[in-house]
């Protein structure tokens, strides 16, 4: 057992981790939340579209670095590799919804069937990943871009720049997220159809371009969140779309899941409460938290933190 | 002169139900029409037979001359026409200006100065809904929602304006309110079909009536010679039973 | 529908001759594993098929059945109950632990229920991973080993043929229950709350008690068929319990035919059956696996064998309505 000043010591740090982790988390979340909002459809292949995003940036660093194209530096390289990551997961969002789901969502089909496509969808993309680029993990040579000796000391806690940096960017493409949702005409008609489709429609929105839109905007967050993870644990593997895809729609629910605040909200909180879990109690028990946050949240309260108590059943 | 809109023998269904069995209307351009019945008439099918929510089994929609059933909803709304839908149905979640900026969505290709003056005209009409711009829609009373919903269609400079029950639910000093508000829109050139329950109320305001009942017109006539009517003042104005049978 | 019952026990009375028939070991472990993932589908099928409840962690029961009879059955905490006790318990602790992970899912529904049994599954599978410590329960990553194998009246099955008996033999055993099941009074609160449950409510079944039933039976399924498991191949591990196996399960069911027995084992015998022909494409195998998940419901969404879900015949009316948002 820890003393309470050894605990004091920490913290601060583990909650530097947890905050950091946490805005990648919201970033995956938003793209669970959006589609979510829109069909009521959990988006099962969504992590996997993160783990591509992941490797798109990691080929693309890959040619950087044996190029020598282009100085190291983090303002030139990572948009450099967030965009084509961006792009096509996006891309991938879009042919997902246009191929795979709206044939279902069309006829009418039960629930079982989008979930079913969902599932056979993130299949797909582990294993395609897999067959292109083997089974191992790959390295995101991290210390080129961010040496380690970029380092801050603030208040006692040690922060390297790669984790101030990751807690922008994602933070940035939030904030960018929430201007288009609540400000521009786009933003207006994506809420109306999350709200009442019927009516959008009769408002003139086209429904099934907004629907493709928001596959489409989720999609391309999530990419860019796989890049940032890339960077962060400086490996990744064609499996990791999957916790971290569950644990983002917990992060989803947590907040109250249609809610793109609540997104980026429940993000946050989930990686402080898996930081600080993992420091105080197990490490071993890491993924376990973040179900049991899920399914306590949906026992007690399924609406999320910034949804009804109750919500009607048509959300559940 | 061909009507602005017309159905002509219009067979709907409603799941497995035959809602409208054979319905034919025509609205003018520049009159008020209204579409009376009770529950379970087909008053709301019609509407969403007009709109393209639902498709025809046979019949056809023409618009300005234009066959549109079988239109996707969104190219109908482009074409011109607009609802105030049957309980508001305001998006609760956005604030009053966000509703009306939503009612202005199938002309945001317009000039911004075009859509300023739309809101000027809402607000001269309803200058309630001024005062509650920034005000979460979900949250106005039943009578301000009304007026937020128009306002809302006639963002669409729409040449039809369809309503479905526009008093239902609201104390009888807003419906006398909203009547005016439908003989002023219609003074300033909008065509528009109402469709009620409370008959005295629309027959007052409207050029023309017809009646629904089971899915078939039964009665087709001027409005001021429905008023007379026996069998309306039977069914409609007096007696508190529903009038569908 | 007689002929059909007359087709499946014909079909059983052949599968007893198959022993005989069957040229190598290989080939018969192959169909006595078809009988397993049969015996599991099956159980999943109350679940999903009949009441339409969305379970995506049922391997967990799988699990909590294999090491239950783990417990019981071998050296890990000295027991050696005989075989039948040992098979009741575990059934009977599956059945617990559906009505456990049941209870909390009540008021949840679609995809919301799937991801929770999701969790589940996955808290079970850390679970059994992780509970060596303090205390020895699980055996952690090692598993347990040296389970006894099954024995009836003190004779221990031994040859392949015995074991595919055995399993033949509470398969059959599930398929007679799941008819009953479907066609009893259950059955059809079952199909009313699958089809709608808020007017199931309203029509005064007690949605609650039908689903909590679900989960049970269907569990108590998995559990059976983890006892053949354990049995079988005298040792558990947790990773024979990951997610991938719920998938593999809920895609038997699927693919065979939401609710139809005879798909339901169909969908069983192609899972299990096909990556043994396709060995040597075993790294595409799973590639080709999610593609055709996709297809499947584009074009059969209701599996190959579809059952029609209603007694009745229903007319479809000639118009359309469109339950989609309209749009190109």
């Amino acid at each position: 057992m820890l003393t309470w000043s050894q605990i004091l010591g920490i913290l601060p740090q583990q909650l530097v981790f947890g905050i950091t982790l946490g805005t990648v988390y919201g970033l995956i979340a938003i793209g669970y939340t959006m589609v979510y909002g829109i069909l009521f459809m959990i988006n099962f292949a969504h992590g996997d579209i993160f783990m591509v995003g992941a490797y798109v940036g990691w080929a693309v660093l890959g040619a950087l670095l044996a190029s020598h194209a282009v100085p190291l530096n983090p303002v030139i390289v990572l948009p450099l590799m967030l965009v084509p990551a961006m792009a096509f997961t996006g891309a991938i969002g879009l042919a997902l919804e246009r191929l795979a789901y709206r044939p279902l969502y069309r006829r009418g089909a039960t629930r079982l069937g989008p979930l079913i496509s969902a599932i056979g969808a993130s299949i797909f993309l582990q294993n395609g990943v897999m067959l292109v680029e083997g089974a191992r993990e790959r390295v995101y040579m991290t210390y080129a871009v961010f040496p380690r000796a970029w380092r801050f000391s603030v208040g006692g806690v040690s922060v390297s720049a790669l984790v101030i940096v990751i807690a922008c960017v994602a933070g940035l493409l939030m904030w960018g997220l929430h201007v288009i949702v609540q400000r521009t005409t786009l933003g207006r008609a994506i809420r109306a159809v999350a709200e009442d489709r019927e009516m959008a429609a009769v408002m003139g929105v086209n429904v099934w371009r907004v629907v493709a839109t928001t596959f489409f905007v989720g999609s391309a967050l999530g990419g860019a969140a796989g890049v940032l993870v890339g960077f962060y644990y400086t490996q990744i593997d064609f499996f990791m779309g999957y916790s971290a895809g569950l644990k983002a729609f917990t992060a989803a629910v947590l907040g109250g899941i249609g809610n793109i605040r609540g997104a980026m909200l429940g993000g946050i909180l989930l990686g402080v409460i898996e930081s600080l879990a993992t420091t105080f109690i197990n490490p071993a028990f890491k993924d376990a938290v973040a179900f049991g946050v899920l399914i306590l949240v949906l026992v007690f309260r399924p609406g999320g933190i910034l949804g009804e108590a109750l919500p009607d059943w048509k959300r559940i | 002169m061909t009507a602005l809109l017309q159905l002509e023998q219009v067979v709907t269904y409603y799941g497995p139900m035959r809602a409208l069995k054979g319905v034919s209307i025509e609205v003018a351009s520049g009159e008020i029409v209204c579409l009376l019945g009770g529950n379970a008439s087909g008053k709301s099918t019609t509407m969403k037979t007009i709109l393209g929510i639902v498709r025809p089994h046979s019949g056809s929609v023409h618009f300005g001359g234009e066959r549109i059933d079988g239109l996707p909803t969104q190219s109908v709304v482009e074409r011109g026409i607009s609802l105030v839908p049957e309980a508001r149905r305001l998006f609760g979640r956005m604030t009053v200006w966000e509703n009306l900026a939503m009612g202005a969505f199938s002309r945001r290709d317009r000039p911004p100065d075009e859509i300023e003056q739309d809101y000027e005209r809402v607000y001269t009409l309803f200058p309630r809904v001024k005062e509650r711009l920034a005000q979460l829609a979900g949250t106005l009373s039943g009578g301000e929602q009304q007026m937020v919903a128009i306002g809302r269609a006639l963002m669409a400079r729409p040449r039809l304006l369809l309503m479905d029950e526009p008093s239902m639910g609201l104390a009888p000093i807003f419906v006398d309110q909203v009547f005016d508000i439908i003989r002023a829109i219609n003074g300033q050139g909008t065509t528009i079909l109402v469709v009620e329950q409370n008959a005295a109320v629309a027959l007052g305001v409207a050029h023309r009536g017809y009646v629904l009942q089971n899915g078939r017109i039964v009665m087709a006539d001027r409005a001021a010679t429905l008023l007379a009517t026996d069998e309306i003042r039977r069914a409609y104005l007096g007696d508190e039973e529903d009038g569908a049978c | 529908m007689r002929w059909k019952r007359y087709a499946g026990w014909a079909a059983f009375a052949s599968a007893l001759a198959l022993p005989a028939v069957v040229p190598n070991a290989y080939v018969m472990g192959v169909i006595t594993r078809i009988c397993l993932y049969s015996l599991l589908a099956l159980g999943l099928n109350v679940v999903v098929g009949f009441a339409g409840l969305l379970d995506l962690g049922y391997v967990a029961f799988f699990g909590i059945g294999s090491y239950v009879y783990a417990a019981l059955a071998s050296p890990q905490f000295g027991l050696h109950l005989p075989f039948p006790l040992a098979l009741l318990a575990a059934v009977l602790a599956t059945a617990v632990s559906g009505l456990l992970i049941g209870a909390p899912t009540l008021r949840l529904r679609g995809d919301y229920l799937a991801i929770v049994t999701l969790g589940f599954g996955e808290i079970t599978y850390i679970l059994l991973i992780n509970l060596d410590r303090p205390i020895n329960i699980t055996g952690g990553p090692s598993g347990i080993v040296s389970i006894d194998p099954p024995s009836l009246l003190g004779y221990a099955l031994r040859t392949n043929g015995q074991y595919f008996y055995l399993f033949l033999l509470l398969m059959g055993t599930a398929v007679l229950l799941s008819r009953r099941l479907r066609d009893s009074r259950v059955g059809w609160a079952w199909q009313a709350i699958r089809e709608d449950e808020l007017a199931a409510q309203t029509m005064g079944i007690n949605t609650t008690a039908a689903k909590l039933q679900a989960f049970a039976i269907g569990a108590s399924f998995a559990g059976a068929g983890g006892c053949l498991l354990a049995s079988w191949q005298r040792s558990v591990f947790p990773d024979n319990f990951l997610f991938t196996e719920s998938v593999n399960i809920l895609a038997m069911v699927i693919l065979g035919g939401v609710g139809s027995l005879p798909g339901v084992i169909l969908g069983a015998t192609i899972i299990v059956a096909l990556p043994e022909v396709f060995r040597d494409f075993a790294l595409y195998r799973l590639f080709a696996f999610g593609l055709l998940l996709m297809v499947l419901m584009i074009f059969r969404p209701n599996g190959l064998l579809a059952f029609q879900g209603r007694r009745e015949a229903e007319e479809e009316p000639p118009g359309e309505e469109r339950a989609a948002p309209s749009g190109p």
